[in-house]
This record gives C-alpha cells, structure tokens and sequence, in this order.
C-alpha cells in the first residue's frame, strides 16, 4: 500500500505535463517571445484565466473536498489583487512623481515626494492622505506578505467566528456571502482607503520595468502557470494524505469525525484559511494581469461564479475544477467578447452577449440536476473509476455534514 | 429707521383717515412729478411713502400699475395715467382718480415709467400694508408668503396693523406668528424682543430656528490688548485648546493684518529657486537641499543677509499670541436677546432632537417593514419549506416588471396598481410551481445544490429581463393619491407610500398566519414539513403541497416586488439589492417562525436606521456595519431571535 | 471495581419535555453493560451527554482516573479522552475505503499539523489489517466502505472504534438491521471488546441482551427503572408494566 505520491495520483503528473506544454506552446506562439500568432491581449487572457483555474483549485478543496460551500473566495481573490495593486501603484506613482519634480530647481524633500503620490493616487477621491492600510505600500516586500496576510487574517478571523457557532450548510454559504457584500460595499465608501469605486489601476505597469507589455505578459503568464502547478500539487498532496481523509469525513459526516476525536472546528478553519491565502496569491497574480481592480470584482455574484465553473467542472477532484474554470470562463470570454456568431431566427436574432448568461445559467441548472459529477465525470467514463454504491442514498458530496440523517428522516 | 415710524405712523393715520378723506393721487404725483418720471432707489423712498400715506382709495392701483411699468406719463403736461396699448403706436390712458378714460396717445406723445428692480422692491414693499388689508383672503395669504421669504423691518408695522382687522382666523393665526419672529428679528424694543423669543421658545418651526439662528451667530475676532467695550461677546478663546489651536489663531492675526505671514514650505521652495547663485543657495549646494533641515539652514542664511523674509519661528507666533486677545462675538448687539436666543435654542433644540428620534422611529419602521416585505416570501420556502431559493429576488423584479408591463397597459395610475397586485401574484405563482416542478423537488434533500442551481435561475432571469426591458430603469408611478406625506410637523413626516407598504406588511402578516394556523394547506404545508413520509401516509399529496406552497411563496414576493418598485427603481438587479437582506432577515429571525421573520425585519431595520444616523453621509458604511454585526450577531443566537427548540433541531 | 464513568442528578429538559430526568448511572473498568428500554426513555439522549453532544440542564458527569468533569469538554476532546461512540445507524466514510476508514480512527495525534504530515507506518498497516481481521473485513480493505453490505458497514465502524483505542465504548443499537449470522459476530466483537475495556450497549432486542449476558440497565421516563442481570429486571414488575402495558 505504500507507494509514493505521484505513483498513487496519476493525475498530478498528467496535469502538470499538460500545463508545462501549454504554457511552452503559448510562450512559442506569443507576440513577446515567438512566433507572434497568440496576440498579447490574448496571452493576458490565458494568464487570468490560469489565475482562475487556482482559485478554483482553492474553491475545490473548500468545497469539494471539505463540504463548505464559500461565497466568499473571490472576496479573498480580490483582496489579493488590492494588496499587489497597492505597490503597483504606489511604486509607480512614486517614480512619476520623482520624474516631474526633478524638474524643478530645488530637489524634493522626502515628504514632498510622499504629499505627491497622495495627491495623485488619492486625487480622485478628495483627499491627499496616505491611510493606514497603505502604511507598507512602499515596500514590495512587505506588501507581498500582506498579499496573504490580509486575506488570511480575514479569513482565519471570519471562519473562527462561524465555524465556533457550529454554522453549516447553507447557512454558512448564506453567511460568506453576507461577509463578501460587506467587504464590497466597504471598499465601495470612497473614505475606504482604496480609492471607493475607482479601485486602483495601471497595474499592468510593472514599476521600473522597460519591458513591453509582450514580455511582462509572458512573465505574468510563466508565473500564473507555476503558481497553479506548485498549487495544484501542494492541493493534490494535502488531500491524498490522511488530513485529505479527514476533511472528506468532515464532507460527509461530521459527527462521526468529531466523535472520533478530531476538532472538526479547527480543520475547517485551517482549510478555509488555507485555501483563502490560495485564493489571494491567483488574485495577486491575476489583477496586474487585468490592469484594474475595482470593489465590483468582489461583489458576491463573482463567488458564485466560482462556485458555478467549480461545479460544472466537477467537484471533488481537483482538475475538475481547473477544467470548468478554464473552460466556462474561455467561453464566457468567447460569447461576451463578441466573438461567436449571432443566430438569425428570421423574426429575431440571437445575440450572444445578450444571451450567454441566459445560456450559462440555465445549463448550470442542467448541469446541477443532471450531471453533478460535471465535465468531471466524461473523465470516469475512460477511466471507468466508479463511485461506492450507497445502496439507494445517493447523496452528493455537496451535501452538508449530517444532511444524510436529515435527508432520510 | 425714522422713515420707517414716519411710515408707520402715517398708515395708522391713513387709516383712520381714509374714509373721511376721498384725496386725489394725481397731486401727490405732480407733487414729486420729477422723481416720479426719473426714479431712482436713493431719492423715491419718500415719494413711495407720501402715496402710500396719502390715504386715497388709488394708491394701491396706482403703486401696482407702477411696478407692472403700466404707468405713462403725458409729455404735455407731466400727468400720470394708467396706460394700455390699443395698436403699435397708440396708447390707451385711464385716469387715477376718476378712473375715466382720457383717450388715446401715441407713443411718441407719452413717456413710460421704468423703475428699476430696486425701486420696484421699494414699491413692493410699500404694497405688503395694502395686500395684507385686501379684501381677496388669497392675496394676503400671497402677501404673508413674500414676508415669510423676504422679512425685513419695514414690514412690520403694517403687519402689525392689519392683524386686528383680519377676518380669517387661520391667516390671523399666521399673521400674528409673523408679527411675533419679525418682532425677534427687527424691533427696537429689547424687552418686546426678548418677550417674542420666550413666547416663540419650544415652536419647532424652521422659520423660528431660521429667524433665532442669525442672532446667535458668532464671529471670530480679535483685539491688542483689551476687549473692545460695546461688543456683544459670545466667549473669550485660549489659543492652544482643542477647538481653537494656535494655528488657527495665527492664522486669524494673519487674515486680520496684526502679523506677518508664516513662510510655507511652498514660499520657501520658490524663495530658494529664486536664489540660486552658482548653483548653492545661502552657502548650501542645491543638490543638498532635499531635507528640510537643510532648507531651513539655507532660508536662514538668506534671511540674514535680507533676501527674504524672515522665518517666523514658534517663539514668534508665540508672543504674537500673548500679545493679542481672541473672542467671539454676537451679530446681535443686545446680550439680553443673545442669552435669550441661545436659551430658546437651546429649547428647541432638544425638541427637535427628540422629534427626530420619532421620524428616526417612523423611518426604520418603514425601512423594517420593506424588508418584511422582501422577506416573507423567503419565510415560507426557505423558513418553512427549508427550500434555500437564490432566485427569491428575481421573483421580485418579476413582480415589479408585472406591475411596469399593467401599467403601460392601464394608463390609470389606481386601476393598474389594483389589477398588477394579483396579476404580479399570478405570474410569479406561475414562476414559482413551474421552479418548483422542473428543478427544486429533484433536489430536496440537497440544499446546497438548490442554491446553485436557484442561482443558475436567478442568473438567467436578470440577464432575461435585461434582454427584455434593457437596462435602464422602469418607472412604476404610484397612484397620484399616495403622492405626498403625513406630515406632523416640521421635523416628522412620512410618506403616503411608506404608511402604505407599512399596512401592506401588516396584511400580508395576517394573510400568512390566517393561510398557515386556520386553512387545509397551512395544516398540510406543516405535515409535509415535518415529517413527508407521515403526510404521504395520511393521504396528503407532498408534491402537490410542496408546489402550491412553493408557489405561495414566490407569489407573495411578486406582490411585494410591486410595492417595493413604486418607490425604488425597476431594474432588472432589483432583486440583487434585495436578497441577501432578505436571507439575513430570515436567518437573524429565526428560521420557520414568522414572529421570527418580523422581529428580524425590525432589528435590521431599526439598527440600519441607527447607524445612518451616527453616521448620515454614508449608507454604504450603514450596510457594511449592519452585515459585520449580523455576523457577530449569529455567533450568540446561532438560531436567530426567535430560535425552535427542541430535539428536532438539535440535529 | 474501578469506576470508569459516574453520571449523576443529571437533567434534561426539550422544550418542556424532559428527557432525562435525575439520572444516576456508573460504570467500571472492563464491564460490558446493557441498557434498555422503551421509544422515548432517553437512551440516545443518555449518550448524548456522555459524549457531549448535548449539554445537561443540571447534574454532574465524571471521567477516569483523575476524575474530570465531561461538561467542560467538547465532543472532540471527549473522544480524545477515550469515549468511542457507535451511532444506531452505521456511520462509515462512504467515499474512502475501508483502510482509509481504519486510518483515521486509528489512536494518532489529532492536531491539524501532525495530521498532515502524518503517512501511515508499516506498524500502523499492520495494525488496520489485523482490526479488518477481526471485523472479518480483511478482503475488503482496499473497497470503498460505501459499496459494503449493512451489516459490514456496521462492523466497520465497530472496528475504528476500536482502532480509537476507547476505555469506554458507546454503542447505539448495534444489531438492528442484522441477519443471526451478523449478531452473532457482532456479539462476539462486543463480548472481546469488553475484555480490555468498557462497553456500554444500547439495545431494544432482548434476545441479543440476553446473549451479551452482562448486567442490564432499564431506562424508562429518563431515569433508571431497574438494574441487574437481565433475569433479575425482566421478573421486576415495574419492568413488566412498562414493557408491556399497564
């Protein structure tokens, strides 16, 4: 039985040599460093969508794996992306502004330098100060901390708070999403801090950086693909283990866990916040991919979205949830850009922009009452892997802990 | 001011005179005949009076047709005459007195009367002792409002005569709370003022704050030496304390010319660049000159050889300050009617401040019962079904858009509001079972995948009605006779619409317990709730109930999207606005409990209120505080307010 | 004789309804105990608070040695304790197999760190394949636990209880739903068991009481009705009255 970690996951190597090649044929393909068939614009898309499909591996593992359906890990997402944001802007705001009052005959004091960047980052929004969030800004380093410090705190501080009341099951959903709309509509106040509904922007700008935007795109993408390999394989190793057992229990039974010793509490709690720090680095590295960042990113409907590819790729197994991040947001890409052909019924034509989310979400529908194992499960079909027969109690793995009890009362 | 008694004294005069005596205007005229044709604001302020006055029946007329510029006057022989155009070039003239027609001019025969604004308020002014006696109830009512908007101390003489000889008692009423704040604000008298302020202490009208307000004012000021005598002063200030730092009274000697001005790093930076000689600045390289000390040190060299100014240093400012006393001072010169002011406001002030803890009430009253509204649809699925549906806010827009489409149809506002209230039940009724059929009884023992695939739903419905309606929003008017508010005075009101959705919560807190504790389906719903297997035993259809209750449900958020859209916005988010308050509202109350539902509405809702109001710029920050403190909340009553007891939820 | 576990005054009360009303019960080291009774007398409830499941309105519940109170602790810390519990219906984690399910009961560290850098030692394989052994579910090993027959699954989780390594077992109706053939094994499994520590089993079937030949416990109406041999309380007339009617 005791064989070693890659030899018992397949899949972890088949996934891996599948990103290495993409990210080969992409970088091969590119404007920046090949053939210049992939436009860059394009390249920044796959970048982001790499960036997503880690997210998803995050929403996978909370989800899938450990039954908790949060609608709060784009909130983390995001919160990622503002904490990287901060320096990008900072830094660069600062070299502006060193620029322009070289200029003048007498050179700027240190504190004229900072009144400067104040007044030009936080111009939009009425004021000049620098606010407390902002106080590590001029370090990257230390903002790169905050990139998971800030989002892990939220976390392990909002998880300990609902996990200890013992809230689960949709309640729980219901109450991450409750957290993601206060964290949105606080980062909409424009004394937030960061900029109300501006967001922060020209963060595809690296500071000191002359490269043109064909190579940092390429940097951006080589970076989003390590991060997702090195995430994915840290996700693959974590639940192939024994905590992986405990978290599937606590999925399907917590009671039974909790009575065998384990504090159900706290292995939740280290997941949440675990996969809450996953979530923020694919934020950090996704928003300098995307130039912006604003508080709508955050808002509630983007979990669920997450929650949407995860589901629809398949949960519960980790390229599940890389396959439908990849392939619904590609898609919504697609259909939104304007890229796929309208359709013509005579008395009326079918717009794709119009319609795709009519489309996407009613094939959600499908998707939840038909197949649940998702786009996942064609992948059974090969493999012929097959799931325990639960002798007519076919619950989904979705289920919350004690559903099952409940359900066949 | 003499004028002003002259005036006064002259109108009591004409009064009593004006019967007796049937005086002609035209001498009077003739009398000022050159000011008259050529007036101007500084010299016609007696010519105004001495017509006002002369107690003859046409001053009136002859002080409006002036101010319409009606007025011409015959080159002639320099009479005045009302005149009326007949053709281009031909006037009509009336005489005053006589009121007969003279006969018809040409233009070039006659000169026009143009007062100019000015003198046209003058005149204006002169006409409120007319308007305030005219026999038409309207025009004193017209002539109280232009006071009201435009008081002044000419004004109240004659309104202080015509008080007694008013017929009406509501304008009487009005008139004599006029007198009594033109009283505060313009008489000589001080005890007649301090009087009419004590009287008035305790009215919360605004125009009593508006008229109090002025004479408490207070201006900042200062003086070398001692306070100057014969000042009304409101307090004396130490520089130095919170509310006024030194700065700011440094500032104030600066403003006032009593100091030089400070050097601002600004100045010291353009004084520096001007200075640069062979590329060092007072002895320092200018590529050193990137500290402030360094600065300073080169500002300081060149102030010693008299380039600049020099530096004001804390020292400075310091004996500057010593030097000099700061004090507030009242616009109103008679301390007697300041302290009485400052005491009625002080009065006023804590009425108001308790009428608007009642307007507080009355809003988060109406702010609670709108999300009562939004969520007693969500308590009878989620609460007593456990269905959890994400599209329960689409369900809204859907009643909203209902309520839009009847109305385009029935243009009369009462009608369509009528007819939409059961069509909006219908249609979402019908949303609601054909959900309930197609997608959520698969799913009814895995409520995390009916959230998802509810949300699937409320995806394709908003982009949907998007498609349909677009994105702009739909107006969906209220009748014309909700328009309007209660209002109870000048601090509380509240809206027809409010009172009305507030009576619509109640109702449909009725309907649901009357359909829940007294009907076949509430018994039925309950049975299936509890236990479905049993129900199904005793001959109860699940399914069938599970769908019309579903369905119950969906149509009560139809109608609530009706109410709900005449006051806010038709869109196709509205829903998005609405659901997870919604969810919260149910979940704080305590699931499958009404009761539950309602207290949770209120608590939401009277503790958004409260945080608007310590905070009332910003309602987002209100949202953010009431959603962390739902959180906090759920961590003590993890069962809500109102929680079941009991081994049937102790899982 | 040792006592392992002392409840004593406890109450319960549901909304008015109480459950367990001035319960008193003990147990030693290495007893094998049986307690009965009617729907509703409060047998679930009874382990409920034992394993901290449900927190009683008075009444004091002790552990061990160094006499601990179990109402300060949590359900995790209880079983860490040494208080394994069997629900009535069978409990196994349905998408691991039956070695993963062994696995995690098995007496480790339960912190979160350990648990993650735990991999299962030659030692610790040994020991899941003898417990399968004795559960007579050696072959099934590598099989998901959800594709076992009901009574397997029963076993199953008899056998992570004992791979928890308890000083005291609770078991909720560990026969129902068995073929003779199954109780009988199942018998077995719980007679061993209660060599080496002690099990307290909750049951409705006399005839499996009566083959578990241990001291008998009678709730009824939330306190203790009778105690003894089973003999002895199925000639109490209380005993009688309740069982079969007034």
């Amino acid at each position: 039985m005791q064989r070693s970690f890659i030899a018992k996951n397949p899949s972890v190597l088949i996934f891996l040599a599948c990103l290495a090649l993409f990210t080969l044929i992409v970088t091969v393909l590119s404007e920046g460093f090949g053939v210049g068939v992939v436009s860059t614009s394009f390249v920044k898309t796959l970048g982001k969508t790499l960036c997503l499909c880690l997210v998803a591996v995050a929403m996978d593992l909370i989800w899938g794996f450990t039954g908790i359906l949060s609608l709060g890990h784009f909130a983390f997402f995001g919160l990622g992306g503002y904490m990287i944001g901060m320096w990008l802007m900072y830094e660069r705001t600062r070299l502006i502004v060193v620029e322009s009052l070289s200029q003048t005959e007498i050179p700027p004091t240190k504190s004229e330098i900072i009144d400067g960047i104040g007044n030009q980052i936080f111009g939009v929004v009425g004021s000049s100060d620098f606010p407390l969030i902002w106080a590590f800004s001029d370090s990257l380093f230390l903002q790169l901390a905050m990139v998971v410090l800030v989002p892990g705190l939220l976390a392990l501080v909002f998880g300990w708070l609902a996990f200890r009341s013992r809230v689960t099951g949709v309640y729980l959903s219901i109450l991450t999403q409750a957290m993601t709309l206060a964290l949105a509509l606080y980062l909409f106040q424009n004394d937030s801090g960061l900029r109300g509904n501006n967001g922060l922007s020209g963060l595809q700008n690296l500071p000191g950086v002359a490269a043109s935007q064909d190579e940092v795109s390429l940097w951006f993408l080589w970076a989003s693909a390590l991060a997702l390999g090195l995430g994915y394989l840290l996700a693959a190793w974590v639940v192939s283990g024994k905590l992986g057992s405990v978290i599937l229990g606590i999925r399907d039974n917590e009671a039974r866990v909790r009575f065998l010793g384990y504090s159900v509490e706290t292995y939740k709690l280290v997941v949440f916040t675990f996969t809450a720090c996953i979530a923020a680095i694919a934020g950090a590295l996704y928003y300098p991919q995307a130039g912006i960042i604003n508080p709508a990113e955050i808002a509630p409907i983007a979990s669920i979205y997450l929650a949407v590819w995860v589901a629809i790729g398949g949960r519960g197994r980790l390229y599940g949830a890389v396959i439908g991040a990849a392939f619904v947001s590609l898609l919504s890409t697609w259909f939104t850009g304007g890229q796929a052909p309208d359709i013509p019924l005579g008395f009326y034509t079918i717009k794709w922009v119009d319609w795709w989310l009519v489309l996407l979400g009613l094939s959600f529908v499908a998707v939840t009452l038909f197949t649940p194992k998702g786009m996942g499960g064609l992948v059974d079909l090969l493999t012929q892997r097959k799931s325990p027969n639960r002798h007519g109690a076919n619950l989904g793995p979705d289920d919350g802990a004690l559903r099952e009890q409940e359900a066949s009362q | 001011m003499i004028r002003l008694y002259f005036a006064g004294f002259a109108l009591l005069l004409s009064c009593l005179t004006a019967t007796a005596q049937d005086a002609n205007i035209q001498p009077i005229l003739q009398e000022y005949q050159a000011e008259i044709a050529k007036s101007s604001r500084k010299t016609i302020g007696p010519v105004i009076d001495a017509i006002a006055s002369s107690g003859s029946p046409h001053a009136q007329l002859m002080l409006e047709t002036w101010a319409a510029k009606n007025i011409w006057m015959r080159k002639s022989d320099g009479l005045f005459f009302v005149g009326e155009k007949t053709d281009t070039k031909s006037y009509l003239l009336t005489d005053f007195d006589s009121g007969d027609v003279v006969g018809s001019y040409p233009k070039s025969d006659l000169k026009q009367l143009k007062p100019n604004s000015g003198v046209r308020a003058m005149i204006a002014t002169a006409l409120v002792q007319f308007q305030l006696m005219d026999p038409d109830a309207a025009k004193r009512q017209d002539a109280l409002t232009s006071i009201q908007r435009d008081p002044g101390p000419a004004l109240l003489a004659p309104l202080r005569t015509s008080i007694d000889s008013e017929p009406d008692p509501t304008l009487k009423a009005q008139k004599q709370r006029l007198e009594r704040l033109l009283t505060i604000g313009y008489d000589q008298d001080t005890k007649t003022r301090v009087d009419a302020i004590e009287d008035m202490s305790g009215e919360l009208g605004v125009d009593v704050r508006a008229t109090l307000n002025p004479l408490v004012a207070k201006t900042l000021n200062v003086a070398t030496g001692d306070i100057p005598t014969g000042v009304n002063v409101a307090a004396t200030l130490e520089p130095g304390t919170d509310q006024f730092s030194k700065a700011d009274a440094y500032d104030l000697l600066v403003a006032k010319g009593m100091a030089p001005a400070l050097v601002s790093s600004g100045d010291m930076r353009s004084a520096l660049a001007a200075n640069i000689e062979g590329g060092r600045v007072g002895g320092i390289p200018v590529a050193q000159l990137d500290t402030d000390a360094a600065r300073n040190a080169a500002y300081a060299a060149l102030a010693d050889a008299g380039k600049v100014p020099p530096l004001i240093t804390q020292a400075d400012m310091d004996t500057a300050l010593a030097s000099h006393v700061f004090f507030e001072t009242f616009a109103e010169p008679s301390a007697e009617v300041t302290t009485a002011a400052t005491d009625a406001l002080k009065a006023i002030n804590l009425k108001v401040g308790l009428n608007q803890a009642l307007d507080l009430t009355l809003d988060a009253l109406s702010l609670a019962s709108i999300y009562f509204l939004a969520a007693i649809g969500l308590a009878i699925t989620f609460g007593v079904m456990g269905v959890i549906n994400m599209a329960h806010g689409e369900f809204i827009m859907m009643g909203a858009y209902t309520g839009y489409v009847v109305q385009q149809i029935i243009p009369d506002h009462t009608l369509s509001i009528i007819v939409a209230i059961p069509m909006a039940f219908a249609v979402t009724f019908a949303a609601g079972v054909a959900m309930e059929r197609l997608v959520i009884r698969w799913l009814y023992d895995r409520p995390l995948e009916t959230l998802l695939a509810t949300f699937g739903i409320s995806i394709a419905l908003q982009q949907l009605a998007k498609n349909i309606f677009g994105t702009q929003a739909r107006p969906l008017t209220a009748p014309g006779w909700l328009d309007g508010a209660l209002v109870v005075n000048d601090v509380v009101s509240i809206s027809f619409i409010r009172i009305a959705i507030f009576i619509l919560a109640l109702v449909f807190l009725g309907v649901f317990l009357f359909i829940m504790k007294r009907t076949r389906l509430g018994l039925e719903t309950r049975a299936v709730t509890q236990n479905p297997r049993m129900a199904a035993s005793m001959g109860i259809n699940p399914g069938k109930v599970n769908m019309l209750t579903f369905g119950f449900g969906s149509g009560i958020a139809g109608i609530a999207g009706v109410a709900i859209g005449l006051f806010a916005k038709v869109t196709s988010e509205l829903g998005n606005d609405y659901i997870v308050q919604s969810f919260m509202t149910v979940v704080v109350g305590g699931v499958g409990n009404i009761w539950g539902t309602l207290a949770g509405a209120a608590m939401i809702g009277f503790f958004q209120k409260g945080i608007e109001w310590l905070n009332p710029s910003n309602t987002l920050a209100a949202q953010t505080y009431m959603i962390a403190f739902i959180i906090i909340f759920i961590q003590f009553r993890p069962r809500g307010i109102i929680a079941l007891k009991g081994r049937a939820v102790g899982d | 004789m040792n006592t392992l576990l002392e409840v004593s005054g406890v109450s319960v009360t549901f909304d008015g309804f109480r459950a367990i009303n001035n319960l008193s019960f003990q147990i030693g080291d290495a007893e094998l105990r049986a307690v009965i009774g009617p729907n509703g007398a409060g047998k679930t409830t009874f382990m409920d608070i034992v394993t901290g499941k449900t927190r009683p309105d008075e009444g004091r519940v002790i552990w061990g040695d160094k006499s601990q109170s179990l109402l300060k602790m949590n359900e995790a810390k209880i079983a860490q304790a040494g208080i394994g519990r069997k629900f009535q219906k069978p409990t196994v984690f349905e998408d691991q197999t039956v070695q993963e399910n062994l696995l995690i009961a098995l007496k480790k560290p339960r912190g979160w760190l350990s648990v993650l850098m735990y991999r299962p030692s030659t030692a610790d394989l040994e020991k899941t394949a003898n417990l399968a052994q004795e559960i007579g579910l050696l072959d099934a090993l590598s099989r998901k636990s959800g594709e076992l027959s009901h009574g397997q699954k029963q076993w199953l989780e008899i056998g992570m209880l004992l791979a928890q390594e308890p000083r005291l077992l609770l078991v909720d109706e560990p026969a129902a739903g068995m073929t003779p053939q199954e109780r009988e094994h199942t018998t077995d499994l719980l007679l061993e068991a209660a060599k080496t520590r002690a099990v307290v089993v909750v049951e409705h079937d006399m005839e499996f009481v009566r083959r578990l030949n241990c001291k008998v416990t009678v709730l009824h109406e939330g306190s203790v009705l009778a105690e003894g041999s089973l003999d002895h309380v199925t000639s109490n007339q209380n005993v009688i009255d309740v069982y079969l009617g007034r």
